[in-house]
């Protein structure tokens, strides 16, 4: 069934991309097969309340909690569900823990599979053909281009997000935050960290 | 055998190139318009995952290079609408079609929230025995490819075939991209994350210890 045809339908559209999508926006809508109003609301969800804040709650919660940090690693999905943090792209999820040993890094080399529920929708760096690329070959150049250096003899283990699990990276504590509530924790948990190219940062 | 999306350890791409940190804002009106279209056609449910993932692949090469995130997205949606029987090719080329009252299926903005909560998941219960468990090494199908549609889509990319590594979780019975993306069912089979050393996979690694993980079915593996 693949159509490797060069007839492909989407050439009937316009070139120009803004007036590709009014095209198919026009006739979706009077097909009746598109709402209107849910595509407002799909935006608001992404725009406005799904974000990494969600996944920064979860980290800090794992931070403070032993008893959900235990969860968090035995069952990711029912974790977050325990959180209200569940929907698409995040249906089946892993959490995998930074430690001295072990940085973790998160990539999808064949499409962008990310875990929208805990992060939103990925940052374009996530797509990019640079990213998707280089992450499983050389990941520490990639981490240099965020900033990010390594110590000695922490291996790096990439997630190449390959079927419909989503992984959540959860950064090591930064040192200096034992006084720090979950709130002022999540604070320092960034979306980057979340993905596994950057780290928390210590308090300024 | 492969196609142009799968591009793990290619070279040539250039620097990746950070972004500001929380939620990620739309750069174009049209971007968001893109995505929001997407998904609200996707919710009718003419077609899974699978099959949107492969309307992307089957971009032609040259479109697939040089279209943007979201170009990719709409080039395939106009082509999914299509072959669902959803729209025509007049009414594409024309961009109008006839007023009709909704689809039966059309997804309604106060269905929008539970939709995106609920989400579709992708675990089935499945008669196939799991073959393998953490510890067990396994060697992946070389080359990379679908056995059931030639140049059909496959979640094993060409850096992974046939190579040796070990299965380090059980993540149960999972839908069978390879079948769904077809319309041939769901065929679900147990799903494994299995590590590989970064040395395996690319000659030499970047630094020793490395490994690169992916999730792969019992049908793309072998026991080694």
């Amino acid at each position: 069934m693949p159509h490797d045809d060069s007839d492909h339908p989407h050439a009937l559209l316009p070139s120009d991309p803004a007036l590709r999508v009014k095209a198919l926006e026009t006739l979706l809508t009077a097909k009746g097969l598109v709402d209107p109003a849910a595509l407002d609301a799909i935006l608001d969800t992404y725009e406005r309340k799904v974000g990494p804040h969600l996944g920064a709650q979860a980290v800090a919660r794992a931070w403070s909690d032993p008893a959900f940090r235990e969860r968090l690693l035995t069952d990711a999905t029912a974790a977050i569900g325990e959180l209200g943090i569940t929907g698409r792209q995040g249906e089946h999820v892993v959490a995998v823990e930074n430690t001295p040993e072990t940085h973790n890094m998160v990539v999808c080399t064949l499409c962008s599979c990310y875990p929208w529920p805990l992060l939103g929708i990925p940052p374009a760096w996530y797509k990019s053909d640079a990213y998707r690329a280089r992450a499983v070959r050389e990941p520490r150049k990639v981490l240099a281009e965020f900033g990010v250096t390594l110590p000695e003899g922490q291996a790096v283990r990439v997630w190449d997000s390959t079927a419909e699990v989503r992984y959540l990276v959860i950064p090591m504590r930064p040192e200096g935050t034992e006084g720090l509530d979950e709130t002022a924790l999540a604070a320092l948990v960034s979306r980057d960290s979340m993905i596994g190219t950057g780290v928390a940062e210590a308090p300024k | 055998m492969t196609r142009v999306h799968d591009m793990g350890g290619r070279y040539g791409d250039g620097a990746v190139v950070p972004e500001p940190q929380g939620i990620v804002p739309f750069v174009e009106e049209w971007h968001r318009k893109a995505l929001a279209l997407t998904l609200a056609s996707g919710g009718i449910g003419a077609w899974s995952i699978d099959t949107s993932r492969h309307a992307r692949e089957t971009l032609a090469p040259k479109d697939y290079a040089r279209f943007s995130y979201y170009e990719k997205w709409i080039a395939a949606l106009a082509d999914l609408l299509v072959d669902a029987g959803l729209v025509t090719r007049a009414e594409l080329e024309a961009g109008t079609a006839a007023p009709a009252p909704a689809h039966e299926r059309q997804l309604r903005a106060d269905a929008v929230a539970g939709v995106l909560a609920r989400g579709s998941p992708y675990t089935r219960p499945c008669d196939a025995t799991p073959a393998y468990a953490p510890g067990d090494r396994v060697r992946t199908r070389l080359p990379a490819r679908n056995v059931l549609v030639p140049g059909g889509h496959t979640r094993l990319p060409a850096y992974a075939a046939g190579r040796v590594g070990t299965v380090v979780l059980s993540h149960g019975c999972h839908v069978l991209p390879d079948a769904n993306a077809h319309r041939l069912g769901e065929q679900p089979e147990p799903l494994y994350a299995v590590a590989f050393a970064a040395a395996d996979l690319w000659g030499e690694a970047e630094s020793p210890g490395d490994t690169v993980t992916l999730d792969l079915w019992q049908s793309y593996l072998e026991p080694a």
